[in-house]
């Protein structure tokens, strides 16, 4: 097609008129199909994006030579070593370790095995896989050990989960918004496929005592950590997860073999899995009394607060991604629910007044993460950026000011990362000045 | 239908039903008797099932603090380090400041300090105290926590009796949220 060709059905097609305040566009709008921006046309941002004149092409020195051999375990190009997890206890101090997914620099919805989330409370813990055993026991007909090898002579099964710490997203709730980038504020959460044998077949082989209600499930680490489940969740989607994307899992999410509870509570998903004991109420472990309750205003906790309720952040733009001028831009971000599948994201350029309905990746999957995406043209005005998800159960993610509400007002401004509240679902604000800079906002 | 005809369906029939149930049922497992799974069996209930033989007093527990350098971590007597102090607490329900979630304000079992310690302490030599050092350690911070008396022995009968002040303080979410 030529050039006359093309600026002919450009201006032939409908003039695309925002839908919502600041330039939000209807999600169907796509670049290369001939849609003219409305906005775009009468802020003259067509022009403004011109660029300088293009240096001659040349053929750089990969054009010239051969690469390098190509290596038995592929890592990323060596230009890209900045997209790491961001560490709170690099030199393994007596405490917990967290590592934190940088959001902001990856896209899509998988997350890659290095870069997954982890929380862990004696490091990363090395498991000889040959010495590595599963036992089922407690209020069973015959309980059992499987090692490694004979838990691949099950039927397996796949599934792509998220899986988010309890306490992901807490410098929400501070006083005043705490100045950090999306992985500081909400990188305690990924998404995988996850690969294993359903937790279900092996209760079957064991045989359940109906007097049974809830299982214990133990790690083999530092801590051998544990925690009480419902053994209704056991008999609904839980996996021995064996394989992280393909591979078996990272060291640092449980290899060989963890715990999977779809949408559960991310410390539920015992990493390192040792042992599972079925019992007729809960243990009341440290990290379900301790740890993992919430603390409401009147001074009574909830406990056993285990899905993960409906949440979504922006990721493009985010703190750190600035912006290179008015122009159109697509934002998006992740979703995610608990709760089952993500039935809507709406996203709004003005602080909550008017929103956009964000256009949805598919596959859409239950207990995922969900990218969503929506074109935008921003005018070069200073805007507030928010998403909302919506999930399958009918459940919004709250505004600020409703979680607030329900948890009552954060009593300082902590370091950011504290954890001083849990399962925090509300609605993130990025504030972009004239300068495009983009920062945490309350809204 | 032949004879011939009903006798080969019959035989494809029994094919299918004997792979059916070797696909239904695999059974890998290793049986493991209650022997098998002492070493590893070390989950306590709130109401004392799990808990081993063995005592201690707060002073033994003293003692203990002492020899293992817990106060590295926990602070003189317990009054706070790295990881945190293990007496103190205020009110919950205050408005003016984040209440520390604590042993004394905050945690509903006694059973749960025994079995924490006993799987997880101390951080760099986890599993090595004995059962009456565990006994002895739990029974030195409830006293800090002035939960019991000086002269309370703990053991798998007194421990799941004390009353932690925070006792009746959690509100389960399950099965409302599940």
């Amino acid at each position: 097609m030529d050039t006359r060709k093309r600026r002919k059905d450009r201006s032939a097609s409908p003039q695309l008129e925002p839908i919502a305040g600041n330039g939000l566009l209807d999600r169907r709008a796509l670049l290369g199909r001939g849609i003219a921006f409305a906005s775009a046309a009468t802020t003259g941002v067509g022009t403004s994006l011109a660029t300088a004149a293009a240096e001659p092409l040349t053929n750089g020195p990969w054009s010239l030579a051969p690469g390098v051999p190509v290596p038995p375990y592929g890592q990323p190009s060596k230009f890209e070593q900045k997209v790491v997890r961001t560490l709170s206890n690099p030199k393994l101090e007596p405490r917990g370790s967290a590592a934190r997914t940088p959001h902001h620099l990856l896209n899509g919805t998988i997350t890659p095995n290095g870069l997954h989330f982890v929380i862990a409370r004696g490091g990363e813990t090395e498991i000889d896989p040959e010495k590595h055993r599963l036992v089922i026991h407690g209020l069973v007909k015959q309980p059992m050990a499987y090692t490694l090898d004979t838990l691949h002579r099950y039927p397996m099964v796949s599934r792509v989960s998220f899986v988010e710490c309890g306490g992901n997203s807490a410098p929400l709730y501070s006083k005043e918004p705490i100045q950090a980038n999306v992985q500081a504020l909400h990188g305690l959460c990924s998404c995988a496929e996850w690969t294993g044998v359903q937790l279900s077949t092996l209760l079957e082989e064991v045989g359940v005592d109906s007097s049974a209600k809830w299982f214990i499930a133990e790690g083999a680490d530092l801590p051998t950590m544990n925690r009480s489940i419902p053994l209704a969740k056991a008999m609904d989607d839980a996996i021995i997860a064996l394989y992280q994307n393909g591979e078996r899992l990272n060291p640092s999410n449980g290899y060989p073999m963890r715990l999977l509870l779809p949408g559960y509570e991310g410390n539920m998903n015992v990493k390192w899995l040792r042992r599972i004991k079925l019992v007729e109420s809960p243990v009341m472990a440290i990290n379900e009394t301790k740890q993992y309750t919430i603390l409401r205003p009147d001074g009574k906790a909830w406990q056993f607060y285990f899905p993960q309720e409906v949440k979504s952040f922006i990721t493009h733009p985010s703190p750190g991604l600035s912006m290179k001028g008015p122009g159109f831009y697509e934002i998006s971000g992740i979703a995610f629910s608990g709760n089952g599948r993500i039935s809507k994201v709406e996203v709004s350029a003005d602080g909550g007044k008017s929103w956009a309905r964000a256009g949805l990746q598919a596959p859409v999957l239950s207990k995922a993460f969900t990218r969503f995406r929506v074109p935008w043209t921003w005018d070069g005005r200073p805007v507030i950026l928010q998403s909302r998800a919506t999930d399958e159960a009918g459940n919004v993610q709250p505004t600020r000011e409703a979680f607030i509400a329900e948890r009552g007002p954060p009593r300082g401004t902590p370091n950011v990362a504290a954890f001083t509240m849990e399962h925090c679902n509300a609605i993130t604000s990025w504030g972009i000045d004239a300068k495009g800079e983009v920062s945490h906002v309350y809204a | 239908m032949s004879m011939l005809r009903e006798s080969a369906l019959a035989a494809a029939l029994a094919l299918v039903l004997s792979a059916a149930d070797a696909a239904d049922a695999p059974r890998y497992g290793q049986p493991m008797t209650a022997a098998d799974l002492a070493p590893w069996d070390i989950s306590i209930a709130p109401d004392g099932v799990g808990l081993p033989p063995g005592s201690g007093t707060p002073a033994q527990g003293a003692v203990v603090y002492a020899e293992r350098a817990c106060a590295l971590c926990h602070g003189e007597k317990g009054s706070g380090g790295p990881s945190g102090p293990l007496v103190g607490g205020g009110p919950l329900n205050s408005t003016d400041r984040d209440p520390a979630k604590l042993i004394g304000n905050y945690w509903p079992y006694a059973t749960t300090i025994f079995d924490f310690t006993r799987r997880a302490m101390p951080w760099t030599q986890p599993k090595t105290l004995t059962d009456n050092e565990v006994y002895a350690l739990t029974a030195y911070i409830l006293a800090l926590n002035k939960i019991i008396r000086e002269d309370d022995v703990m053991n798998a009968e007194t421990l799941p009796k004390v009353k932690m002040p925070n006792r009746e303080g959690f509100i389960s979410k399950y099965p409302e949220k599940h």
